[in-house]
């Protein structure tokens, strides 16, 4: 069985600031990360493989894939050190600015041009850096596969009937839901994830496993549809937030905050 | 858009009789797809049995833009998951047909409802009462519950036929799987989460321009999508505000059909129970968070006393779902719900970046800390060095006193 997890190398969001003369992001000495939500989907597809290949002596292999510069890399060595048997990353200056059609359409892409049939693709559900959550389900569409956003746990996997079957979240708490695979599986970070820490050996059995570089041709794409030309949503501006300015802040008896407490709500309509 | 392969397609027409549109035909024994009437809704790459149909991978070209017209608002009903009893209309639908007034204006169209469903009738007034003039419905069965592949299908073949030049939905569960189905399905450009939405004229188009923010909230972005209509966006619930309800004026029903039974490849089995909760809390006016500093699950009760005598609902921070003192669903931050409410209270909450994400829409801030380096405290509007358990149930007192 061949499951894909697609993974995203981000800035570290705390760190990302904005130059307030020129609009623009200030990218220099902020450190990058594999993307805590990806790192999760990776997770949630390695217990699906352990308990598999327990069951059924069934071999699945897990492919990492991202899309990013050549550093993106570092995220991929991560991946594999955790446990994923494969690593492909797709660079190419012709990927450069997408936005989620873009990028959704290059992952789709490249996934067919795996040439064998994936029976899962996990992804996080959303990335640090953009927030958006939208490439995995424009993906699943792409690639004309049924999608399940907002999963946090694979429960069962019925190879007999090709069905799985996950605890999804809604608005007002979660469901159980099941999905006929191959199909798209968008992952949420439980409270309680425990990422896996790769010892000594993992690290450097990881080196030993293979890691793949594609580019445009790879996947079989036209340059002009792809990156920023692909794109279909345009960055007009950036800027910083406005911000608030500094609140208020008091240090009291307890009796003399709270009447300050309702004295602000008070002036802020917030009450009565 | 649809790419038959000739040499596996056996003729046996299964393709023809799903297509909704009757947009196939065979042609010397092998599917044809008519592309004038093709959406793209991918009905018959799941019928074939050969697997020989797929939707190439492609955008969509507008084609004329001045065609499309209106502003379409996706009314989402309450219980899609049966997780609630229906019938209602999520409020974040109203708040959307609020801006939609304003963007309706600017491009001289309508504001449009557009609701697909089982049981839809009830709400055509209901829409009409926060300010739709037209409503777009699609009703049928295998709409009752939330699907990924019958909802896009209904709403691909609407915006197919009717062309808005703008379509809006709620950052809901259901949004936030639908809105990126359809951009995936039509080739549409989409902006996540937006802040603020306008209408700019340029050379004769009129731009949708989308304001969000990246980053964690550190930046901000202004985004258009030129080539691609309708013009679609998401806003979470909140961010902007209802309309008042008026009686409902004349409006008009455009009524379109399901013309095939869309295959569904999921089914829901079941409503987790014990982790639901009552309110929706990224829906909620006002929150009371308690974090780690509450110090134990009794605790809460406290904070539940405020929020009774203020209006608000209780939510928490993520250590104290890892200690099981609160179920997820009242999670805020990065890992939980992104909350935009009038009032944010955090108490015992020490601010970690992860939940200062989550609560950065909220019009006011106040932060009760013990400690007065709380990071809470930098994003907080009235910041309280002190200890909950006392000045909490001292406000409430107050508040109670006060009316």
């Amino acid at each position: 069985m061949e499951f894909v997890v697609c993974v995203k190398q981000v800035p570290k969001t705390d760190e990302v600031e904005i130059d307030e003369e020129t609009g623009t992001i200030i990218r220099e000495g902020v450190e990058s990360e594999l993307n805590s939500f990806d790192e999760y989907a990776l997770n949630v597809a390695l217990n699906v493989k352990e308990r598999l290949e327990e069951d059924t002596e069934k071999e699945i292999n897990v492919t990492v894939i991202t899309m990013g510069p050549p550093q993106a890399e570092d995220a991929l060595i991560k991946c594999l050190a955790i446990g994923a048997d494969r690593g492909v990353l797709l660079t190419d200056k012709a990927f450069a600015g997408a936005d989620t059609w873009a990028t959704s359409l290059t992952l789709a892409k490249a996934i067919r041009s795996m040439k064998k049939e994936v029976d899962l693709i996990f992804c996080g559900y959303e990335a640090t850096d953009g927030n958006t959550a939208q490439v995995g389900p424009e993906t699943a569409r792409l690639l004309s596969l049924p999608v399940l956003t907002h999963v946090e746990e694979v429960l069962e996997t019925n190879l007999e009937d090709k069905e799985i079957t996950c605890k999804k979240e809604i608005d007002k708490g979660y469901i159980k839901i099941k999905s006929e695979f191959p199909a798209v599986i968008t992952c949420i970070t439980p409270p309680e994830f425990e990422p896996r820490i790769p010892g000594v050996k993992e690290i450097m059995s990881a080196k030993q496993k293979p890691l793949e570089n594609w580019d445009h041709e790879d996947i079989e794409a036209e340059e002009d549809e792809l990156g920023l030309d692909g794109s279909q949503s345009q960055v007009m501006e950036t800027y910083a937030p406005p911000s608030k300015g500094p609140g208020i802040k008091i240090d009291d008896e307890p009796e003399v905050e709270a009447d300050k407490v309702l004295e602000f709500l008070e002036d802020e309509g917030l009450i009565g | 858009m649809i790419d038959v392969n000739e040499e596996e397609c056996t003729g046996c027409e299964e393709c023809v009789r799903t297509c909704p549109e009757g947009a196939i035909k065979l042609v010397e024994e092998v599917a044809n797809v008519d592309e004038d009437k093709c959406t793209a809704c991918g009905a018959c790459v799941s019928a074939c049995p050969l697997d020989a149909i797929e939707i190439e991978i492609q955008a969509q070209t507008a084609g004329d833009l001045s065609e499309y017209e209106d502003v379409w608002v996706f009314m989402e009903q309450e219980g899609l998951f049966e997780e609630c009893e229906s019938g209602g209309l999520k409020p974040v639908g109203p708040q959307l047909l609020n801006v939609a007034k304003n963007l309706a204006e600017d491009i001289e169209g309508n504001v449009c409802a557009v609701i697909v469903g089982n049981d839809i009738e009830d709400l055509y007034d209901k829409c009409a009462s926060y300010g739709a003039e037209k409503i777009y419905a699609v009703k049928d069965e295998s709409l009752e519950t939330y699907s990924t592949e019958a909802f896009t299908s209904a709403l691909s073949v609407l915006i197919s036929k009717h062309k808005p030049e703008v379509l809006l939905f709620g950052a809901t569960h259901v949004g936030r799987n639908l809105a990126p189905s359809i951009a995936g399905n039509l080739g549409l450009g989409l902006t996540a989460d937006c802040t603020g939405l306008s209408i700019e004229k340029k050379n004769g188009e009129k731009l949708l321009v989308q304001t969000r923010p990246a980053f964690g909230g550190n930046v901000m972005a202004d985004i258009v999508c030129p080539n691609t209509r309708p013009q679609m966006a998401t806003v979470r619930p909140g961010v902007f505000k209802p309309p008042e309800q008026m009686e409902a004026q004349e409006y008009e029903v455009v009524k379109e059909e399901m013309e095939a039974k869309p295959d569904i490849p999921t089914e829901i089995l079941e409503i987790l129970a014990g982790e639901a909760v009552e309110e929706n809390i990224e829906e909620a006016d006002c929150i009371i968070s308690g974090g780690r500093g509450v110090g134990a699950p009794e605790n809460f009760e406290v904070l539940e006393e405020l929020a009774e005598e203020i209006g608000g609902v209780v939510g928490c921070s993520r250590p104290v779902v890892e200690k099981d003192w609160m179920p997820k669903a009242r999670q805020v931050g990065q890992s939980g719900k992104t909350v935009s409410p009038k009032l944010y209270i955090a108490a015992g909450i020490s601010g970690a970046i992860q939940h200062k994400v989550g609560i950065r829409g909220s019009d006011t801030i106040i932060a009760i800390n013990t400690d007065p380096e709380a990071p809470i405290f930098e994003i907080a509007d009235f910041s309280i060095v002190g200890d909950l358990h006392e000045v909490v149930p001292l406000l409430t007192q107050k508040i109670r006193g006060y009316k």
